[in-house]
């Protein structure tokens, strides 16, 4: 069984991996110290995860006894909707875990984890974060600033795109919410609410066949999304927005951009320039 | 095979469990754990990996099993056995697009050599396809469909072999979507060397599958012929003489007739008054004896009797023995003249059968053949050089060695780098794709330091071979028919020139 890993990767980033779990970190500050803490936290997070791995898997209930399974927990507990399980949560939490390790061991001015598109960020006084927002062939989308006065800490993306399994049919699904844990929860469940039910292009297989130990275990998982037709595309991108409008309106999130087949719908994110309904052209 | 998957034969459709990691996935066969790094391939567990990596040498390279951080690792790679690093998995965007994912240097015989390792997004792309078989697979030009939308066409035929060329700008990105959707899917599958399912129209319904047989209208092919009609006869006119007065090879392209050939002649065999249909080209050798089809020889004939006239009553004789036989020895008959002059069918002797026998011994077997051809547009050259057509001319100058997935590319002449490469060559699977559509293929080029950094290389972004490679990186053994590509024999500079 192989342990977890860590590489530097050009421009000064860490790599850490440790079986499903790639983390690439950037910090200014005291780099060494800082990557040294990222590197210990992480030396037992999948290890802490797995002991309550079949708890954790279970729709949101008992509360889990580890750091980050209880960050899980608690991004999640809101959306509790009889489907969503703690996993839901997994990827940002881990995140933003690892960045509380470094954030508490050095001064950093600014850090960044980013776990598979989950991200978890450190800012103060005048440091900004700026993401591209890339549609899964690459074709880039835009662009949203994050300042320190923003109440924004975490960002995530879900959808087709990506590597866990989904309810919906989004190709991506970008949440910007004040942690990572709570980001990662939401845009799994806007990408799912993303969806044309019964539409007959749109292939399901139960979670449980593409993945026997998947924590959606009966559900039905998209499989290949066919032809849909513009107006079809926007009726399903409407469902999202509408969870997401929901969402923001909770409090549970800042903003939100949703993304299918060249078309976007966009949620409280002012002085953004995400394109709207941009076709998508190859690079 | 350079990869060391089970064949598929051995389908164990169990579930299994990975061990690689604590999570300890179930994966169902078919398909990849939660890391989307282990699958189960038939019951095996084998890794997708982010990078390939050819390793000469039967020898495992011994890692630090502990390593907590790649600078730790002990550097062995290098002096225990050469390493080449491919693009398979490096990735366009992760982490970095921009320049190529990884560059790496290794000294190799003194020589310090660069390989710049990405996977290339290619819009202008395609495949050639050659099948094995003389039947008629539909007309030249015909077009070549999957699910009912136009992938590409019937090209001109080669010796022995039908021609597709499919895919290509305008199939990807020039036609409907749909269109340009399963162009894309049946590349991927085709260069994945998976079956794909063709219909040509106006002719056969085919499965082509990369190192197969090809399956023409529900028939999985033999065998490839081993030579046209004319030939067959001067190969074999010798081992029938004195055993029969006259043998027909039928051929859609050139069927032969063997007292009128020059090979009977030699024998001094004297004519038989045997005629055939279709158009005389030169003695004994006959043009369009029936239409082509998928019948004996590549034509429509099912009876071989059909293609003969009435025989020369001056000439021919009661009691004559007459042999019909395919060009690959898979099909024929044997006749008796009757009083009236009418072939009888009769049973063939086994000096005849023996002949038969080794006529479809010297076929080889029927495959389909998977070249991908691809051009390296600018973006992709400007991963590699500040300045992309310096990229261009180094490979024309022979300074630069092009593979795809450690296999040897032919570089085309002229303008851009336009390479040709065999998927069976290639590790398996060495082929994705994006949505736009473009197939994603592996593209290496390998050249000396010094000369990277002449053409505009992005010299300050090269890596020791070690610090890229990691104990989770898929292996493969090296291909033995391919050249290494980081042997100096394969750059001009070894040869004198500077």
């Amino acid at each position: 069984m192989s342990g977890p890993c860590a590489v530097i990767l050009p421009g000064d980033r860490l790599h850490l991996q440790h079986g499903p779990i790639d983390l690439v970190i950037g910090v200014t500050g005291d780099r060494r110290a800082a990557f040294a803490a990222a590197q210990a936290r992480f030396a037992t997070i999948l290890d802490e995860l797995v002991t309550e791995l079949a708890l954790l898997r279970r729709l949101v209930g008992d509360a889990p006894l580890g750091a980050v399974a209880g960050m899980m927990h608690r991004a999640v507990l809101p959306h509790k909707d009889g489907i969503v399980t703690p996993m839901a949560a997994v990827a940002g939490s881990v995140a933003q875990a690892v960045l509380a390790a470094m954030v508490a061991a050095a001064p950093l001015s600014r850090a960044y984890v980013n776990n598979g598109g989950d991200i978890a960020l450190h800012l103060t006084g005048t440091e900004t974060f700026r993401l591209a927002v890339a549609a899964p062939d690459g074709t880039d989308l835009g662009r949203i600033a994050i300042g320190a006065g923003d109440p924004v800490r975490g960002i995530a993306t879900s959808g087709q795109g990506g590597r866990s399994l989904s309810l919906g049919i989004a190709e991506a699904v970008t949440v910007l919410a004040r942690s990572a844990a709570e980001a990662d929860v939401a845009a799994t469940l806007i990408a799912n609410a993303v969806d044309l039910p019964g539409h007959p292009a749109i292939r399901r297989e139960k979670a449980s066949d593409v993945q026997p130990d998947s924590d959606l275990r009966e559900h039905l998982v998209v499989t290949r999304v066919g032809a849909l037709s513009t107006s079809e595309r926007d009726a399903a991108l409407d469902r999202g927005l509408a969870m997401a409008q929901n969402m923001a309106a909770r409090g549970l999130i800042e903003g939100a951009a949703l993304f299918l087949r060249g078309g976007s719908r966009v949620t409280g994110l002012p002085g953004t320039d995400i394109s709207k309904g941009k076709t998508l052209t190859h690079a | 095979m350079p990869d060391d998957l089970k064949s598929p034969d051995d389908k164990a459709a169990e579930k299994i469990r990975c061990d690689a990691c604590p999570v300890m996935c179930y994966i169902a066969d078919g398909k990849s754990g939660a890391c989307d790094r282990y699958a189960n391939h038939a019951g095996e567990l084998v890794r997708l990996d982010p990078l390939t990596v050819i390793q000469s040498g039967a020898q495992a390279v011994a890692f630090l099993d502990q390593g907590e951080n790649a600078q730790d690792w002990d550097g062995d790679v290098i002096q225990g056995s050469r390493t080449f690093v491919t693009a398979v998995g490096a990735g366009t965007t992760y982490p970095d697009y921009k320049p190529a994912p990884f560059i790496v240097s290794q000294e190799v015989e003194g020589v310090d050599m660069v390989t710049v390792v990405t996977e290339g997004i290619f819009s202008y792309c395609g495949v050639k396809v050659k099948i094995d078989t003389d039947r008629h697979i539909g007309e030249e030009r015909a077009i070549v469909r999957v699910d009912g939308e136009a992938i590409g066409h019937v090209m001109t035929a080669e010796y022995g072999s039908k021609m597709l060329s499919l895919g290509g700008v305008e199939h990807l990105t020039g036609g409907s979507k749909k269109e340009g959707r399963v162009t894309c899917d049946a590349l991927l599958r085709l260069c994945n060397r998976e079956a794909v399912e063709m219909v040509i129209d106006d002719g056969v319904t085919m499965i082509v599958q990369a190192g197969h047989a090809p399956i023409i209208n529900g028939v999985t092919e033999k065998l490839m012929r081993v030579g046209c009609g004319s030939a067959t006869i001067g190969m074999f006119a010798k081992q029938w003489h004195g055993h029969v007065d006259e043998v027909v090879v039928v051929d859609d392209h050139i069927t032969g007739v063997l007292t009128e050939h020059e090979a009977g002649k030699g024998l001094e065999m004297s004519p038989s008054g045997i005629k055939i249909n279709g158009r005389r080209s030169t003695p004994g050798r006959y043009f369009q004896v029936a239409e082509p089809g998928t019948g004996w020889g590549g034509t429509n004939v099912e009876d071989p009797l059909t293609i003969l006239k009435p025989a020369d009553p001056k000439v021919a004789r009661p009691g004559m023995r007459l042999l019909m036989i395919s060009t690959t020895g898979e099909q024929w008959a044997y006749y008796i003249l009757d009083e009236d002059l009418v072939p009888r069918k009769a049973e063939i002797t086994p000096p005849l059968l023996a002949v038969a026998e080794r006529i479809a011994e010297n076929c080889e077997p029927s495959l389909c053949s998977v070249l991908f051809m691809g051009g390296a547009g600018g973006s992709l050259r400007a991963g590699v050089t500040e300045n992309p057509v310096r990229l261009t001319r180094s490979v024309k100058d022979a300074l630069t060695y092009v593979s795809c997935g450690g296999a040897e590319a032919y570089v085309w002449p002229g303008g851009g780098i336009t390479v040709m490469v065999d998927v069976m060559d290639m590790p398996t699977n060495s082929f994705g794709y994006v949505p736009t559509p473009a197939l994603v293929a592996p593209i290496e080029f390998t050249l000396r330091r010094e000369d990277y950094g002449t053409l505009g290389g992005h010299v300050n972004h090269i890596q020791p071979v070690a610090t890229v490679i990691r104990k989770d990186n898929r292996r493969v053994a090296p291909n033995a028919s391919q050249p290494d590509p980081q042997d100096s024999r394969n750059y001009r500079w070894t040869k004198g020139a500077k």
